[in-house]
Parts: structure tokens; sequence; C-alpha cells
């Protein structure tokens, strides 16, 4: 009996396959998403990073290393957000969740297709980032500092996944962007990814130790070589924390849709 | 042999709209079934009970004799509801093939969007299709996984009358195939033409439940028209008709006794011309069955 049911049901390989190629497809399509996440962050680094680059920040970390490190964090995290953020939001406003719903799709292929496609957007951002600090930046890191770079940014940008997913779920359709450009925005000036925290107000440079994006930030500098306020287990715990904190915060988000919509 | 889906003495109560009072039905493997009523009357309920896109309050639904979420029972099904989003930057031939690798036995893509009639929009994205096209499309979705059974909520909803005519022809051609048909319609010609066993839901409540030509029979079998001039509803009080219209100087009633009808018509000395007396169809049907004020 068992076994005569299971062949009713359709591969999981396959299925995740197809599905993470059709969510890739759907960010890549949309210059909106797909143009800012790419280039936004090269921009930054064109306008901010470039002119000082070869400055010394600390001893034997140069301007131009320490911003790259800034906006391989500023946009990773970036792409974790607004990729599920906006494309859950979206989705649900176009009742494209009780389609999916209603086929025999395992609601968790579609989040894990969802997961997959942000890491790899996150990963061709970097793969755009890294050789424009390269050349017009003049960055030069030992290959071994690049990979920690990329490792720790890509692993460190999996709690934003689980924030972005949780924006996706508690706000509408139209009003995601904003919210998400709210959150994000401030947080990753507080972090300092853009200046040094030296320079933001009193207030905000006592919240900026507790941020998420600070302890992000942390990693990524620390990759590069640049003293930084906590070890780096420190940043990778509070970071998990924070990981843990957003995950629960999505899953009550989602919880509440569904017994909304599907109850 | 386990029904393909059921409802048992299934409610549904929304707040304080009860849109479901208690309804029980078997629907078999092969069957082709029209569920028919008015907006509101507890069809597209009915449909979501049976997918397991709404709980029901009390009573129970199954799918195969499963929970409708059960995946095994979903793998068997296809699906078109009223007001669902696709992507829109999908090439049709992509969404396609997502959905033929959501069950493990699809038919071949080609076949499934030629069965939609899309076959001149594969290459095309789904924000460039007419509204007809994408309806079309979102059959070639429920069929692409080659379904035992295929729910279909009000699937030629807002199409021309030629559109929903060529509709029909595909929904009835997958049913040739011996598969199960469930749809809902308030497109009554749509029933007549596709499905052997209508279901009349009324109210959140079934009110008739039998082969369109038995609902037929059983109310107002026939439709009485004839034009005459300043006739009022006070003219028409009183004969024995389950539903009477006036419209310029045309009447139409709905009567088992015709006979009887036309003798007083004539008794109260009506000026009648154009008259004519034929066998109502199942629009007039349902428009009796629905008729609260009915009383033949």
């Amino acid at each position: 009996m068992s076994a005569v049911m299971a062949a009713r049901r359709a591969p999981v390989g396959p299925m995740l396959a197809r599905q993470t190629w059709a969510e890739f497809l759907k960010l890549w399509r949309v210059p909106a998403f797909s143009i800012t996440s790419l280039v936004l962050p090269v921009m930054f680094y064109a306008f901010i990073g470039i002119g000082q680059a070869s400055e010394e920040v600390s001893p034997h970390v140069t301007f131009g290393a320490y911003f790259l490190a800034s906006m391989a964090v500023y946009g990773v995290a970036n792409v974790m957000i607004f990729s599920f953020g906006i494309s859950v939001a979206t989705e649900r406003g176009m009742k494209m969740d009780v389609l999916m719903r209603a086929t025999p799709l395992p609601p968790y292929v579609y989040l894990l297709s969802k997961c997959i496609t942000a890491i790899v957007f996150a990963a061709l951002t970097l793969a755009v980032l890294f050789p424009f600090a390269y050349l017009a930046g003049g960055v030069r890191l030992d290959p071994s500092a690049w990979v920690t770079l990329a490792t720790r940014v890509l692993l460190g940008s999996l709690p934003f996944i689980a924030l972005g997913f949780a924006i996706g779920y508690l706000s509408g359709p139209n009003s995601a962007v904003a919210v998400i450009n709210l959150i994000y925005l401030p947080t990753a000036f507080a972090s300092g990814l853009f200046f040094p925290k030296q320079l933001l107000p009193d207030f905000i440079q006592r919240i900026s130790p507790y941020l998420p994006l600070h302890f992000f930030g942390q990693l990524g500098w620390d990759a590069i070589g640049a003293p930084t306020s906590e070890s780096v287990s420190t940043d990778w715990f509070y970071l998990a924390g924070y990981g843990v904190a957003f995950f629960v915060v999505a899953l009550w988000a989602y919880r509440r849709e569904e017994s909304r919509k599907f109850s | 042999m386990t029904p393909a889906a059921q409802l048992i003495d299934a409610t549904k109560r929304y707040g304080n709209v009860e849109a479901l009072k208690g309804v029980s039905l078997d629907i078999e493997l092969g069957e082709v079934v029209a569920m028919l009523g008015p907006n509101g009357a507890g069809k597209t309920t009915s449909i979501s009970l049976l997918l397991g896109l709404r709980k029901p309050t009390s009573g129970k639904a199954l799918l195969f004799g499963l929970d409708p979420d059960n995946l095994d029972a979903r793998s068997r099904v296809g699906v078109m509801l009223q007001e669902s989003g696709i992507p829109a930057v999908l090439k049709v031939r992509e969404i396609v093939d997502l959905f033929r690798s959501y069950y493990a036995k699809p038919m071949a893509r080609d076949r499934a969007i030629a069965m939609a009639g899309l076959e001149e929009k594969a290459e095309a994205l789904v924000k460039e299709l007419s509204g007809g096209q994408r309806q079309r499309l979102y059959f070639a979705l429920a069929v692409c996984g080659d379904p035992e059974v295929l729910f279909l909520d009000e699937p030629t909803v807002g199409m021309d009358v030629e559109g929903r005519r060529s509709f029909i022809e595909r929904i009835a051609e997958f049913a040739r195939m011996g598969r199960t048909v469930v749809l809902t319609t308030h497109y009554l010609e749509e029933a007549d033409q596709l499905a052997r066993r209508v279901i009349v839901i009324d109210r959140g409540l079934v009110i008739a439940d039998a082969s369109p030509k038995e609902i037929k029979s059983r109310v107002a079998g026939k439709r009485v028209r004839f034009t005459a001039a300043g006739l009022t509803d006070a003219d028409l009080e009183g004969l024995p008709v389950t539903t009477s219209t006036i419209s310029d100087h045309t009447v139409q009633l709905l009567t088992n006794q015709p006979e009887a009808v036309l003798s007083e018509l004539f008794r109260r000395g009506i000026q009648v011309s154009d008259l004519e007396v034929s066998g109502a169809d199942l629009e007039d049907a349902f428009i009796s069955l629905t008729s609260h004020r009915a009383t033949s």
C-alpha cells in the first residue's frame, strides 16, 4: 500500500531543481531586483571606496580592503532580505501561495528553493564586487583572506534570510519595500557599514554594538585583517542568536498567515 | 472503492457567516460533476474543503480517503482556482515544466500546452498573455500532471461566448480520457453540456443532486412564453407557476402544468400572441430550484 502510494509522489530532487530555477528566473528577470543587488554595492564602492582606497585605516589594512568587507556584508544581507521579503510579500499579494498550496509541492521544497536562490544571488553579488575592488580599488589580499571573506559573508547572511522571510509574511505586497528600506538602511549606517562609527551620533553609537549587522560587519572586517571589538566566536554567537530570533518571528508570522488563510 | 472526493456532513463558518450548513457528497472516480449555484452559495467553499485549502468547521473532507493536505492525495489532483496568481516573468513553457515537476507521471509538456491551445504562446511570458490565454494557462497547469481528478472552480468566468464554448470542449476532451472532473459554475449551460451529474448548492446546502435530465424533469418542466400588451404581475396572480417574468410585453412562465396555466389565462380574457410552450432547459430548472418562493 505505502509502496503504491509513494510511487505517486514526484521525486524531490528534480522538483527542487525546477523550483530553484524558476525562483532564480523570477528574480533575475526583475531588473529592479537583479540590477540593484549586483550594481548597488559596486556603485557605493566606486563612490566611497576608490578615492581613498590606498589609505591605511589600521596597520597593513587599506581603506579599500576595509570598505570591500563593508560592501560585501551590505550587498549580501541586502540580497537575503530583499529577495525573500519582496518575493514572499508579492506572491502572497497575488495569491500565488493559494495555487501552490493546492499542488503536491511540499512547502519545504518551496522555501528551500528560495534559500538556494538567495545564496546564489549573494554569491553573484560577490562575484561582481570582488573583481571590481581588485581592479578599481587595487585591493590585494592573501588568497586565503578572499576565501575567508566570501565564506563568512555567505554563511553569516543566513540569519537575514529569516528576517526577510518574516518581513515578507508580516508586511503587505506594497509596503514590503518600504518596510525593508526603513529597517535595513538605517541599521546598515548605524552598524558602520558606510562610514566609521565614530562619526555617528552618540546615542546611535551606544545602540550600534547590539545590532545584527554590527556582528556581521565585524566578521567581514576581521577576515581582511582589521581589528574588531570582539572575538570572531563572539560575533558568530550573537549572529546565531539573532538568526534564531528572526527564525522564530518568521515561523510565527508564517503560522499566523496559515491560520488566517487556510483554516 | 474509495470515493475520489468526499464531504461528510461538512460545515464551514467564516466568522458569523455559515457558508456550508452540513453538506455530504461522494464523487466517484470517472464521474463528471458540476456544482451549480448562485454566487455565495458555497460552491467555492466546498472545493476549498476538498482541496485542503480550508478546514471544515465540523464534519470531514476527504480526497481518496485521505486528509486533503496529504501529498499522496494531492499528487493525484489537478486544480484550477479562481483568482490565483502565477509569476508574471516566467514563460508559458517554463511554468508548465515547473508544475509538471510536481507530479510523478506528468504528461508531455507540448501535450499539456496543446490541450490548452497555447502552442503559439509557449515562449511568451505570462505577463504578455491576454485574460483568456491566462485562463487557458491555468488549465494547462491543472492538467499537466496528468491527474486522476481535475477540480475547476468557475473555469470560464469572464470569457466570451466563443471562448467558453471552446474551453468547455477542452474540459470535455480531458473527461473523455476517463478522468474525474469536478467543476463549479454559474453558467448553467456548461453543466448541461459537460456533466452527467449536477449538484445544486444554495445557501450552504445541497438542494438537488441528480443528472441534468432528472433535474429538468423534477422541476418546472415547461416554459410558457407569449406576448401580451399592458400585463402586470397582478394579472398573473394565482397561476400555477414557479416563476414568472414580464419584460416589455414578453411574459415568461415556468410551470409543470402548462395546460392549466393556459386555460386560466384564456378564462381571464388575456390577449395572448406569439405563444410558445417548450421544455425548460437547465437554466430554467435552476431558477425554479433556487427560487425561494417556489411553491409547485
